[in-house]
């Protein structure tokens, strides 16, 4: 504290003061964003939609019809994100019960899968979409919702993986030891304990990857392809919101950017009523936890 | 048989295991081989550190748009991280509990938007912002896609990822030691400033590496507002093009054009490495910030 000894008190007051609002200001400024965002994105939306949107495909090509809705993109976004979430959830439920049940929760192999799931969580999308392409082109396959929910479901994994993770990690010792005491094998205490005693926060997890993954633009990029029909099999190229709007907000035509305007509204309200449900389950989870 | 399933079960959450760092390894492998092609032929100097970006002439000088990628994301960092950790100084330090509560669907949500719905509200908002407001102000014409666009935009992305990580190690910090500090005579803000943010250093560097790291990579929202010219920019209010933006508005182009594919690999590729090489960094200074508090 030697550089406030020679200060008088009022400055350091003032200081003090100074410092208060100013931290007061940018945690304004933080929540202002948000409120500006979502502001600006409803009251540009609201008036382009409507039950046509919703419930219509692009008439006449969806850079340039100006007819009909976005149906196509909600539809595909919709398959695209559910396909990719349960892949991802086959893959992460497994690993986290590997790591947390039969290695321990303190392992090396524990720790190092932990890291590698944090390297994976920084990659750009962009860099799955570019992986993806390059897996898809190795295996043969178009651009098509299969290609899409696969490299999403790659962006999903870690996310979901390390949530589910952390929710592990909190179920009590004790539970693990009692169910094992009484003589249920690892396998079973995962299923009939493990997974039980944490489902609202593996619920959570589920949702975060979703939300992640139905608004994710660049991995499906060059994956998903685009097409103004409601993909009817995996190998049809799929439409989604995201794409739906980095395109349609480039036309020149205002009927078209409607569309987009719609596009975003719909997308903010996926991920507006999946942030409300995570917190719901989140607090649920947190209500269970035995202390 | 429950023994035996028991063991079954753990074979395959095993093999599993693997994958993380399988994946990790496929994916620069995967993109290493795909960008042979043009780094056999190009001399890696020549392809980082040229500016010359004529694909139909053979030329793959990236330089125009590693330097968009580190303009952009240096203006969204300077923007971000002052704000970012202030913000984490008033709610763990000063707000009431409630706000603090309150401030974290708001953070999550941040965290959650997408990066598209970003970049719908830069086009709508911020563009004009900088291309009626900001650029007569600094006396230069600017059409409003620019870096600063880019970099603001950027910022916001980036709060939640500062925020998040500079409150835990905050609230790593012992109670009692702030308690000693104020029981000295400091005032709130001494305290913060000599006790909380000296013992959160290392966490709040960390949580800027991560804050850049996300930065860099972020494609989209970026694409949409920094106007994408392939040229070296000169100012904040001047065009870029940064290396996400150029793999998305290529790709499927490219394949007409020999090694034109290649080198948007390589572009992905240098992407990759640097955000590894930060995302290790960051890890490690949070891993010994953790092990320290212990």
């Amino acid at each position: 504290m030697s550089g406030t000894a020679g200060r008088s008190l009022g400055r350091r007051k003032r200081a003090d003061l100074f410092f208060r609002v100013l931290a007061t200001a940018s945690a304004a400024a933080v929540l202002l964003s948000l409120l500006l965002i979502l502001g600006t994105i409803l009251w540009k939306s609201l008036p382009a939609l409507n039950l046509s949107m919703l419930t219509q495909t692009p008439k006449g090509g969806f850079y340039l019809g100006k007819e009909g809705g976005i149906l196509n993109a909600i539809v595909g976004s919709l398959y695209l994100a559910a396909g990719a979430t349960v892949l991802a959830f086959l893959l992460s439920l497994p690993l986290a019960l590997y790591i947390n049940l039969y290695k321990g929760r303190a392992s090396k192999t524990a720790v190092w899968t932990r890291f590698f799931l944090d390297v994976l969580w920084g990659v750009p999308s962009i860099v799955y979409g570019a992986f993806g392409f390059v897996v898809m082109l190795a295996l043969g396959l178009r651009a098509s919702l299969l290609a899409g929910i696969l490299t999403v479901a790659l962006l999903e994994f870690p996310i979901m993986c390390r949530a589910i993770d952390e929710v592990m990690r909190l179920v009590p010792r004790e539970l693990t030891e009692a169910s094992a005491s009484l003589g249920a094998t690892r396998f079973e205490t995962a299923l009939k304990v493990v997974v039980r005693q944490s489902a609202p926060g593996i619920l959570t997890g589920v949702l975060l990857a979703f939300g992640r993954g139905i608004g994710d633009a660049a991995s499906v990029l060059f994956t998903a392809g685009f097409t103004d029909r409601v993909p009817a099999s995996l190998a049809d190229p799929a439409a989604t919101l995201p794409l739906a709007i980095f395109f349609q907000l480039g036309t020149p035509f205002p009927e078209v950017q409607q569309r987009a305007y719609a596009s975003a509204a719909v997308l903010t309200l996926i991920i507006l009523l999946i942030s409300l449900a995570g917190r719901a389950m989140g607090r649920k989870a947190t209500r269970h936890v035995v202390k | 048989m429950r023994l035996f399933k028991d063991a079954l079960a753990r074979r395959a959450t095993g093999l599993v295991a693997a994958l993380p760092g399988l994946l990790v390894l496929l994916i620069v492998v995967g993109l290493f081989l795909k960008s042979k092609a043009i780094l056999s032929v190009e001399p890696l100097s020549r392809l980082l550190f040229s500016a010359a970006w004529h694909p139909l002439k053979g030329e793959f000088g990236l330089l125009a748009f590693i330097a968009g990628t580190v303009w952009v994301t240096v203006t969204a960092l300077v923007l971000a991280v002052p704000v970012s950790i202030l913000a984490a100084i008033y709610l763990s330090e000063y707000a009431p509990r409630w706000v603090r509560e309150g401030a974290k669907p708001v953070v999550d949500l941040l965290a959650g938007l997408p990066s598209v719905v970003y970049g719908v509200w830069g086009v709508i908002l911020v563009v004009p912002f900088v291309g009626e407001v900001l650029a007569p102000l600094a006396g230069v014409p600017s059409s409003g896609y620019s870096i600063l666009a880019g970099g603001i935009v950027l910022a916001i992305m980036t709060f939640p990822t500062i925020i998040h990580v500079t409150l835990e190690v905050f609230s790593s910090v012992p109670r009692s030691l702030r308690d000693a500090s104020l029981s000295l005579g400091a005032t709130k803000w001494e305290t913060t400033r000599h006790v909380v943010l000296r013992k959160g250093a290392q966490g709040i560097l960390a949580a800027s590496v991560l804050g850049f790291s996300r930065a860099f990579g972020e494609t989209m929202a970026v694409l949409m507002v920094v106007g994408n010219v392939a040229a070296v920019p000169r100012s904040l209010f001047d065009p870029g093009y940064p290396l996400p933006a150029l793999i998305a508005n290529n790709y499927g182009e490219m394949m007409s054009v020999p090694r034109y594919d290649a080198a948007l690999m390589a572009a992905a590729l240098v992407l990759m490495v640097i955000v590894l090489f930060f995302n290790v960094l960051a890890r490690k200074i949070l891993v010994r910030v953790e092990r320290r508090v212990r």
